[in-house]
């Protein structure tokens, strides 16, 4: 369906200013509370203090602001009864898309190589596998299934505390723990799960909000168990088939073995592959299930609840298998985390975590595995870029998810390859 | 016995403030079908906001109790109703025919985005004020304890107790009132009848807001301390309030605020203070789970 | 009569939402290979009635039996609402469309078999692996799909977006995705509402095709009067949730009840199209 678009000529220049002065009148007004007027600590008590030319600067921004992207708006005729029609549908297959998945993917092969003298490139790389790999599991339970997870967190930490107390407890390896916290991550995805996934989009995602929380302050709280706020420390890194890779030489170590010099790359780059490896696995699992019969009711599913069930669907049953693939997902990611850190603590499980994932996902686009790269590579890189950008991180974490929402609702990368088509015939 | 009537008391005051919060999320959940994800985040602007306007006065010399609290809570219900406005304007207002999903992440990325603007304008610190309402009643001493009721409790319930009555007149019997429920039943309708429905949201919001303001300001001369964090948990328990009460029942939002001030005041007294949260969440699951539409709420019926 | 077996008896239905009786002692045969109409005027209980048969609403009283050639009597009131197309094999369509607007058409008639494609993907075991079995059984499902997608004239259609189509294209893809459930008895909810005459005669014709070529039970819910009287075998007349009248085409007709019901002495109704 082609939208009909008035030819629409804007109104004029004088109620353009007319407009752009009512958003800086209310800037103004919002501005002045918070930008305007701040507390500061002066010897004990509370004294106020001004930064008028910054509320100045702030309304002059958004009066600027509002009349050039009202311009913009008419020079790309994008008015809002177009913007309301469009929706992230099939549109034509964009091969360039495909070209830019497989220069990533060569790319990420080749990075420590071609990066294997600077420690710090590395390690980031690993960062946003890490995120990647969160992103595909949560894509799975928000991107296809529609379900609203902002618990999420609470699946990475009970792979991260899995790993962490059975390896300090019992001696347990990376590998053999893997499986385990994923399954024990699923379970707890089932137990949250089915009681609430009957329950409508808004409630399930306040559920999932209190979830994350209660989990968190068990590991906060249950101090013999999770050690407290203080968390659990020296966790065995992963080893190279059994070859750990220490500077000793007493043991058969990786630099022993190989009969090479004993650095400290080797095990981040070791790391590295470790990361890359799950998550490129994540993504054959995940693309994958979604041409299987489970992966299209995921997604009818996030259509129309009601039309499943007439056509004979368990909703619930679909429902609990996103979730808790999504939450296996998750565990194996906290598995790698603890191993990668060495140290975990609460800390690294609050809400904000939660949001960081979610943020990947919608503004890469819900349900495109590539945008989740794109996305998850932007969001760990610009706080990388200086100590300021780190501190509006979330802040701009915030704004972004409000405007993708607004703007262009299906992310970044927001086509939906179909997972069937006729004339191509049968293919798994 | 004493300590029992203490809590009691205490919780009371508690349940007041996250009623008042539960109230907003109660309208706007009425309105428009959706939980407003920023209004715990609204509360705490319109916290912080009360520690500026107060140190403000301070500053000024104003100094009498009543006149300085009067003021504040006009000037922080005018701001905050500004922010509820706007929270709606930008969040949800361009996505009202949108997919379910669209909205609330918007309305999540505005939680965040306040919360971190909060703390980037106003500093990461708690912030202190002075006792404005010092000292209280004592109520006498029992087994050994002597209870106490302060004058901010005090004010706390009475305040809470006329707004639950101003707000019942006003959705019941003004033409507003009128307009908001028949916007609640269909919106098309409503639309149609020549009522303005995107207003009528908007006024619904504000007014959500005012009511989080009055909590804020009480919050901060209650306790005296307030920081960009509160909002979070504050949000989390009123939306249980409201849950439990039955959502889009004002009555029930201030029972609901009630039980949960209740049983955090108890549980802490009592049972373990570390676990005063993680009780209200797990209740807040139990009620979702076993009775969605509430103590005093209607049960709905999927339209098909 | 006689060769068309009894598939579906609804028995005392009764459905009450607080005061209000949408349904009351409503008692009802469908035959298989037959086509039943239910009409009334808006607000008569009739899409109650589809919610009532399809496990979307528990009724108040009453039973609804399902006569399965495999599983026997099946009460439909007291399952769940997805046992009703899966177990019972009575599938519905909605007065306002249901479809998967973000899917592709095809992808919308693959969901429909989404139960035989499960189980023959053993819970994704087999389908991960790419086992033979699986990938047989989903040939079977395109197959069929490609079907109903010829039948129903949408196969040039089949892998663009279902939300993008037209209206009239919309509803024949409704059908089409309940055909795909392969469905006892299908129960549709005003199909040819919005369609114009010639999709109508359409219509028409897929539904005797349905009922007397594929031995379907067919439910129609229906306002366009020439749809009813030309394909029904048998009316059900409802107004104000109570049954007045019942029989073939020629008799509700004449039937003074409905002449009233419809043509009404203090109220009419405008719907109707006679």
């Amino acid at each position: 369906m082609s939208a009909y678009v008035p030819v629409h000529q804007g109104p004029g220049f004088a109620a353009r200013i007319k407009d752009a002065l009512a958003v800086a009148m209310l800037s103004l007004m919002l501005g002045i509370p918070m930008i305007g007027l701040h507390t500061v600590d002066s010897g004990g008590a509370l004294s106020i203090a001004t930064r008028w030319p910054w509320l100045a600067l702030f309304v002059g921004i958004m009066f600027g602001g509002r009349l050039a992207m009202q311009f913009a708006l008419d020079h790309f005729k994008l008015n809002k009864a177009r913007r309301a029609q469009k929706r992230p549908a099939v549109r034509a297959t964009r091969p360039w898309l495909k070209w830019l998945g497989y220069a990533v993917l060569g790319f990420s092969l080749v990075l420590p190589i071609a990066f294997s003298g600077n420690r710090y490139v590395v390690d980031t790389a690993t960062t946003v596998l890490i995120y990647v790999m969160l992103g595909w599991g949560l894509n799975v339970v928000v991107g296809l299934a529609g379900l609203l997870d902002l618990g999420y967190v609470a699946f990475y930490a009970v792979g991260a505390y899995t790993y962490g107390l059975l390896s300090t407890h019992f001696g347990w390896g990376f590998w053999q723990t893997l499986p385990v916290a994923g399954a024990l991550a699923a379970t707890f995805g089932i137990i949250l799960g089915w009681p609430t996934l009957r329950l409508r989009g808004d409630y399930l995602a306040i559920v999932t909000l209190g979830f994350g929380e209660i989990i968190r302050l068990i590991l906060v709280n249950w101090t013999d168990f999770s050690g407290g706020p203080n968390g659990i420390g020296q966790i065995p890194r992963p080893t190279f088939f059994g070859l750990p890779f220490s500077p000793d030489t007493d043991t058969p170590t990786f630099a022993t073995f190989f009969h090479i010099e004993y650095a400290a790359e080797h095990r981040v780059i070791f790391l590295y592959y470790v990361i890359l490896a799950l998550a490129l696995l994540t993504n054959l699992f995940v693309s994958r299930l979604r041409k299987l019969p489970v992966g299209i009711a995921w997604e009818a599913v996030r259509e129309d609840e009601v039309a499943c069930k007439a056509l004979g669907m368990n909703v619930t049953n679909i429902k609990l298998s996103a979730f808790a693939i999504g939450a296996m997902l998750g565990g194996f990611a906290g598995v790698f985390f603890a191993a990668r850190q060495g140290f975990i603590s609460p800390e690294s499980f609050v809400f904000s975590e939660s949001a960081t994932i979610l943020a990947i996902v919608v503004l890469g686009g819900m349900g495109s595995q590539l945008g989740v790269v794109v996305a998850a590579i932007l969001l760990v890189l610009l706080p990388e870029l200086g100590r300021d950008f780190s501190e509006y991180r979330m802040l701009l974490f915030g704004a972004a998810m409000i405007l993708i929402m607004v703007w262009r609702p299906g992310g970044l990368i927001a086509s939906r390859e179909p997972t069937v088509k006729l004339n191509k015939g049968a293919q798994a | 016995m004493g300590q029992l009537i203490q809590q009691l008391i205490n919780g009371l005051t508690l349940g007041a403030v996250y009623g008042l919060i539960a109230l907003g999320y109660t309208m706007v959940y009425g309105i428009i079908g959706m939980i407003n994800f920023a209004h715990g985040d609204i509360y705490m602007v319109a916290a912080i906001m009360a520690v500026t306007v107060l140190t403000l006065l301070g500053a000024a010399g104003i100094t009498a109790v009543p006149l300085a609290l009067l003021i504040t809570l006009v000037v922080v219900i005018l701001f905050t109703a500004i922010y509820g406005w706007s929270v709606e304007r930008v969040a949800y207002r361009p996505l009202r025919n949108a997919p379910r999903l669209a909205p609330l992440i918007s309305a999540i990325g505005m939680s965040i985005f306040l919360q971190n603007m909060v703390q980037l304008t106003q500093g990461a610190r708690v912030k202190p004020i002075h006792a404005l309402l010092p000292g209280g009643f004592e109520l006498g001493t029992i087994d050994g304890f002597t209870v106490h009721l302060a004058y901010t409790q005090i004010m706390i319930i009475v305040v809470t107790v006329a707004l639950l009555v101003l707000f019942t007149w006003l959705i019941t019997r003004t033409s507003f009132g009128r307009q908001q429920r028949a916007c609640e039943q269909d919106r098309t309708m409503t639309a149609l009848l020549g009522i303005n429905v995107d207003r009528t949201i908007s006024y619904t919001f504000m007014l959500g807001a005012g009511l989080a303001a009055v909590a804020g300001v009480m919050v901060t001369v209650y306790y005296g301390v307030v920081d960009f964090s509160i909002g979070f948990v504050a949000g989390i328990k009123a939306f249980t309030a409201a849950v439990l009460g039955g959502i889009g029942s004002l009555p029930g939002a201030m029972l609901g605020g009630l039980i949960i001030g209740m049983i955090e005041s108890f549980w802490s007294a009592y049972l373990s203070p570390e676990y005063k949260d993680v009780a209200t969440f797990v209740l807040l699951i139990l009620v979702l789970m076993f009775r969605p539409s509430g103590l005093l709420g209607r049960p709905e019926v999927e339209k098909v | 009569m006689s060769t068309h077996h009894t598939l579906l008896e609804v028995e005392h239905l009764t459905m009450r939402f607080g005061g209000l009786t949408a349904l009351s002692d409503l008692s009802l045969n469908v035959a298989a290979g037959q086509i039943t109409s239910i009409i009334g005027p808006n607000g008569a209980g009739k899409t109650t009635f589809f919610n009532c048969l399809t496990g979307f609403y528990k009724p108040t009283e009453g039973a609804v039996r399902m006569h399965h050639p495999q599983h026997g009597a099946l009460l439909l009131n007291e399952m769940p609402s997805y046992h009703v197309a899966r177990k019972a094999g009575v599938v519905r369509t909605f007065q306002n469309i249901r479809l998967f607007p973000n899917m592709t058409v095809l992808e919308n008639l693959i969901v429909a078999q989404h139960n035989a494609l499960q189980t023959a993907s053993r819970f994704s075991l087999a389908g991960l692996f790419g086992r033979a079995g699986y990938k047989a059984a989903r040939q079977q499902a395109l197959e069929k799909a490609e079907m109903w997608l010829t039948r129903l004239k949408l196969l040039d259609l089949a892998d663009t977006a279902a939300g993008n189509l037209s209206y009239g294209t919309q509803r024949r893809i409704e059908i089409a995705r309940a055909l795909c459930v392969d469905p006892l008895l299908i129960c549709l909810d005003e199909p040819a509402a919005g369609l114009n005459p010639r999709e109508s005669a359409e219509l028409n014709e897929l539904l005797v095709y349905l009922s007397r070529e594929h031995g379907k039970g067919v439910l129609l819910i229906e306002h366009d009067m020439n749809v009813v009287m030309r394909v029904s075998d048998h009316i059900c007349v409802l107004n104000f949730g109570n049954k007045i009248a019942e029989g073939t085409p020629q008799q509700i007709q004449q039937d003074p009840n409905v002449i009233k019901a419809y043509l009404g002495e203090e109220e009419t109704d405008e719907k109707v199209a006679a």
